[in-house]
């Protein structure tokens, strides 16, 4: 219960403050369509840099949070998910708004949010210390090991095509290997003199998750996408509370369902909103309505993606695996500040990690209270042409990624990886498990050499990291996510032709 | 006889050039000394190497499924902005100095992308309003806020 005694440092008056900045930044960001909540965090994280590292990770942490939730309000007025989490929440949400529901959609979304987002905060406040003392029994071979587990976890589960999302992690662990060696001190792929201080993460993680969607705005043309909004009339919270509590099963599947995913390493709140909403469809006897505008499987779906949030970051704090590609990047985050997830987190920062995690539980309450206030602001948000987005993310992107070292090398690396990020995009790379291999690189590399050093002086090279019951399941996990992946792409190919020789 | 479709080419290309990092990373990861500061990077470009070639040689035979390229339209759309893009990165922003470099390339976009008419008046104005404030919101976040000293340059 040693979270208790941190619960006063979110009442500061800086903490709060930020803590509510990025709630209602959140909420307006994640109603933007085209803005991701890794991007917005990405974008965010520059900002965090004059700030002491609790401060910055409440911010991101809010941000995290709200942009999932926020992504409702254009999903429910303009039938545009904000975020991939929200998809499922058009398929009923935006049919309740067109039949005049569209405040009751919003209300019951948020509630139904804080709801799962507690939970699942209270899931990663009670598993993380944990698994962080058992993350205590790691030695160099786990940890490496662990960090391959991540790059192939990701790789193979976030990405399309298995071979393409493996190929992604690889490339992102080449490119953290640039730079300096930090054991003989010897230049390694520096071909260019920007790169000469290895790659920046904050200024690749910008590059990697906002320039793509900025040429993906271009690609679209003078097209005007500004999505029509649809009115929403008053409605008594009153009377979606006790609509809530009538749906008690959609928002007990939404919570648990997210949960168990948010805690898989590699699978986003997409697949949660997706998964609740199917499991509600099957266990509710109104399953007919599913899909016209009924409010079970709206509550499903975003009690779900929310709920996702804090056990992805379970993970993420004890093993330094993150569980959505939003979570690495607040691995980044959390990086930058001297801070390595794990036992070291808890042991030597532990107001850090408690500050942290009870701001995110404070946060889902604030999100539903300004949720139902901000959610019309950010509905007229959401109608900003994509011209201006892109214009706004390129110029946030040149300049956070030139305040991170007032280097224009990392402007330079920015743009470069971002530009080629958007051509691999087009061919089937994904950028999450790129972005895995170049925050784990070093973790894996590190822990390589130590490794191999004990066992030279050991058993040899083999013996220490292919034998112990440790190293051999966390090899097997790395094997079956690879052979899982494999075998679901190959079926969903499968049932594709199937379906075209039927049509 | 199969024909080569644009998108297939394009996969060819994509993974070709993807291969050919592969091998270069794989051969400089070999050929380079110290050998033990490119340890790690041996192991990693091997498998690197591997899973791109089988991304190449998957592209030549037509089995790729995922991704579709880019269509024509999509590449008409996108190059002008991103030639501005690259301009405005690799050259005007240390050339001109990062304010007004932001400020054009903004004004420029905006007026590329923007779906209200050109021949309008009021849509210029309104541009050149919203890149005021875009700059104004800039210049108060890093100049004032966060502190950050921005290359000035031959103007700002």
């Amino acid at each position: 219960m040693e979270f208790i005694y941190y619960f006063g440092d979110v009442f500061t008056p800086i903490n709060f403050g930020l803590l509510l900045l990025g709630t209602i930044g959140g909420l307006i960001l994640g109603a933007t369509p085209g803005l991701s909540p890794t991007m917005a965090v990405a974008l965010l994280i520059p900002f965090t840099f004059q700030l002491e590292a609790a401060q910055g990770l409440i911010l991101l942490g809010a941000a995290y949070t709200s942009t999932v939730a926020g992504g409702a309000v254009s999903a429910i007025l303009l039938k545009i998910p904000g975020a991939p989490a929200n998809i499922a929440t058009t398929l009923d949400g935006h049919a309740m708004a067109l039949k005049g529901e569209g405040a009751k959609a919003l209300q019951l979304s948020f509630l139904s949010s804080a709801v799962g987002g507690v939970f699942g905060v209270l899931l990663l406040i009670f598993l993380t210390p944990v698994l962080a003392q058992w993350a205590l029994a790691f030695g160099p071979s786990h940890l490496f090991w662990l960090a391959i587990l991540g790059v192939t976890v990701i790789g193979s589960l976030d990405s399309k095509s298995v071979v393409k999302g493996l190929l992604s992690g690889c490339i992102g662990l080449w490119l953290a290997t640039i730079g300096f060696d930090d054991i003989m001190g010897a230049q390694r792929f520096i071909f260019h003199p920007s790169l000469g201080g290895g790659i920046n993460i904050i200024a690749a993680l910008i590059g990697l998750f906002a320039i793509p969607q900025v040429i993906t705005m271009f690609a679209k043309g003078r097209k005007n996408d500004g999505a029509e909004a649809i009115q929403v009339q008053k409605h008594p919270i009153k009377g979606a509370i006790s609509e809530l509590f009538r749906y008690k099963r959609a928002v007990g599947i939404g919570t648990i369902t997210g949960s168990i995913i948010g805690l898989i390493p590699g699978v986003g709140g997409q697949i949660a909103g997706l998964v609740a909403y199917d499991q509600s469809k099957k266990f509710s006897p109104d399953r007919d309505k599913f899909g016209t505008g009924h409010p079970e499987g709206l509550i499903a779906a975003e009690s779900a993606n929310n709920a996702m949030v804090g056990p992805s970051l379970v993970p993420l704090l004890t093993l330094s695996i993150p569980g959505s590609p939003t979570a690495a990047v607040l691995l980044g985050g959390l990086l930058i500040h001297g801070i390595f997830p794990g036992t070291d987190l808890f042991d030597n920062h532990p107001d850090v990690a408690w500050t942290f995690i009870n701001s995110m539980l404070i946060g889902q309450i604030l999100m539903c209270i300004f949720g139902l206030y901000v959610a019309g602001m950010a509905a007229r948000v959401a109608q900003v042409p994509q011209s201006m987005m892109a214009a706004i993310v390129l110029g946030l992107a040149v300049f956070g990624s030139y305040s991170v070292q007032s280097s224009m090398g990392d402007v330079y690396v920015m743009a470069s990886l971002g530009v080629m990020m958007y051509f691999l995009e087009r061919f089937g790379f994904s950028a999450a498990p790129l972005v895995l291999g170049l925050i784990l690189g070093p973790i894996a590399e590190s822990n390589f050499i130590q490794g191999s050093m004990i066992a030279t002086a050991t058993d040899g090279l083999a013996p220490y990291f292919l034998t112990g019951t440790l190293n051999l399941f966390l090899i097997a996990v790395v094997i079956l996510s690879i052979l899982y992946s494999g075998y679901m792409e190959l079926r969903t190919k499968r049932y594709t032709s199937k379906e075209e020789i039927m049509a | 006889m199969s024909t080569v479709t644009l998108p297939r080419l394009q996969h060819i290309i994509g993974s070709g050039l993807v291969a050919a990092v592969g091998a270069s990373v794989c051969y400089i990861s070999y050929t380079q000394q110290p050998s033990e500061a490119f340890l790690f990077p041996r192991l990693i470009s091997s498998v690197f190497l591997v899973l791109a070639l089988w991304t190449f040689i998957k592209a030549c035979l037509g089995w790729t499924k995922v991704g579709n390229g880019i269509s024509m339209t999509q590449f008409k759309n996108l190059a002008p902005g991103l030639v501005v893009a690259l301009i405005y990165i690799f050259w005007a922003a240390k050339g001109f100095g990062f304010y007004t470099a932001t400020t054009i390339a903004f004004f420029i976009l905006l007026s590329l992308y923007d779906p209200a008419p050109h021949t309008a008046l009021k849509s210029w104005v309104k541009r050149m309003i919203t890149t005021a404030c875009f700059m104004g919101v800039m210049y108060g976040l890093f100049a004032l806020l966060l502190k950050v000293y921005t290359p000035r340059e031959i103007f700002f």
